[in-house]
């Protein structure tokens, strides 16, 4: 068996003295783990999470764990390693990515997805935290627990969606919102594609809200159900993404 | 089993050694009885009754506090936190560094479940504290794991006031340009300086 394939590594775990046993995220083959070698040769580490690599999987059969040999393909984590907020979501991603998802299941729209978000953290882009928040909702779908925010689950209406149901995922619109709003997911305006109401005065206050929401279905539906729960540093994000919004506004 | 095959069967486990280079271990050390047998196994009885952490910096040593921590003649005003003791060791080693340790036992990991309380985080922000340091060196590794942990206990010494610092990454001695990653090379670019 051998496959060959562009990949994004999410995990390393150390095994012995000069090997790990990597995670690695492909779009042709999913999320797939294999034992990697350290190359003294060349330097002796192992790429780091995040970055892209052209990685060649061989195994005597499909069931075994198998060998890995991984050439980097640029650098994106060395980008990010020195931002504490950053590396949160980087870390995060990473851990969500193989906590949530079966292995060796392609799911290629969600690998192209992890791509552009890695890069964006990579460049610092504007939008990076909105983007990191899409992912989670991409995420969600990928898994079968898609959200539909495309209209209101009460009235019909595709305008004006401010919130979300937790029971059913679906958006509501501000007026049939108004009775149950402490039942409900406030919806960011940068979720509701257009359709959604005002954005908040505080840029903050929606990325709080984004990660509220995609963070309580991702833990009921996904984590819960298999004992498991959100990542720390996916804990702390908020908090992190609120005091990182005092010092530098971000446009949404 | 025999005593040599509990013999060949403990040294197996040991890191980089399989069953057929302890089959070869437990024969060299049976032929030289007196040179290495011996002294070696009075050696290992020796570690595994005196050898412990260091209540201060979390060192090996069979003193308490360790040899580092006990030299007069160390900075007690400079703290260098690491990993583990293996790169304590790599540290001394470079014999560049006079100040002492902290050996925080991990990286923050998720995944491993290895959260902020399994490692020696609080007591370095007490030793901070209580010893007055003026610099802390987070000498982590330039992994993700290991620059997670340094910007997390970063946050925690932030109100002691001391000056962190960390270690510089770029091209290493004898290295060739040719050779190194597309990271390091970034690394080596922007932390560049005047030359001459």
């Amino acid at each position: 068996m051998e496959w060959s394939a562009e990949a994004i590594v999410l995990s390393l775990r150390k095994h012995g003295e000069n090997a790990v046993v990597a995670g690695l995220f492909t779009r042709e083959h999913g999320r797939h783990a294999g034992y990697l070698r350290a190359r003294p040769a060349k330097g002796g580490g192992w790429p780091l999470v995040g970055n892209r690599v052209r990685a060649t999987w061989r195994a005597r059969l499909s069931e075994h764990l198998g060998h890995l040999t991984a050439e980097p393909l640029g650098d994106r984590a060395g980008e990010i390693l020195d931002d504490p907020l950053r590396l949160a979501v980087l870390r995060t991603l990473a851990a969500l990515t193989e906590l949530c998802l079966p292995e060796r299941e392609a799911h290629p729209a969600l690998f192209d997805a992890t791509d552009v978000v890695l890069d964006a953290l990579a460049r610092d882009a504007a939008d990076w935290p909105q983007a990191y928040i899409r992912w989670e909702l991409g995420l969600l779908a990928e898994l079968g627990y898609g959200l539909d925010l495309s209209h209101c689950a009460s009235t019909g209406a595709t305008e004006d969606l401010t919130h979300v149901s937790p029971r059913s995922g679906r958006a509501v619109s501000a007026a049939a919102a108004e009775p149950y709003l402490d039942k409900l997911l406030r919806l960011p305006a940068f979720l509701a594609a257009g359709r959604g109401g005002p954005a908040a005065n505080d840029p903050a206050e929606d990325l709080k809200a984004g990660l509220a929401l995609t963070g309580f279905f991702l833990e009921r539906r996904v984590l819960l159900p298999h004992n498991q729960r959100l990542p720390p540093d996916r804990d702390r994000l908020a908090e992190r993404l609120a005091r990182a919004n005092e010092n530098t506004v971000r446009t949404i | 089993m025999t005593e040599l095959e509990r013999l060949i069967q403990l040294l197996a486990k040991l890191p980089g050694l399989g069953p057929r280079s302890a089959r070869r271990a437990a024969l060299h050390l049976i032929d030289r009885r007196e040179q290495l047998l011996r002294p070696l196994a009075s050696a290992l009885t020796e570690a595994a009754e005196r050898v412990k952490a260091c209540s201060a910096c979390g060192n090996l040593d069979t003193r308490d506090p360790c040899g580092i921590c006990a030299d007069p003649e160390r900075d007690g005003t400079a703290i260098c936190v690491v990993e583990d003791v293996r790169d304590l060791w790599a540290l001394e080693r470079a014999g560049a560094f006079r100040g002492r340790y902290h050996v925080l036992g991990g990286t923050l990991s998720a995944l491993d479940g290895r959260g902020p309380e399994s490692l020696r985080i609080g007591e370095l922000v007490e030793r901070v504290r209580a010893t007055g340091a003026a610099e802390v060196i987070l000498a982590m590794n330039a992994t993700v794991e290991g620059q997670t942990t340094a910007h997390y206990v970063a946050e925690r010494l932030e109100p002691t006031g001391a000056k962190l610092t960390r270690l510089a990454q770029g091209v290493p001695l004898g290295g060739e340009l040719d050779y190194l990653d597309d990271g390091t090379l970034k690394a080596a670019l922007r932390a560049r300086r005047p030359a001459g």
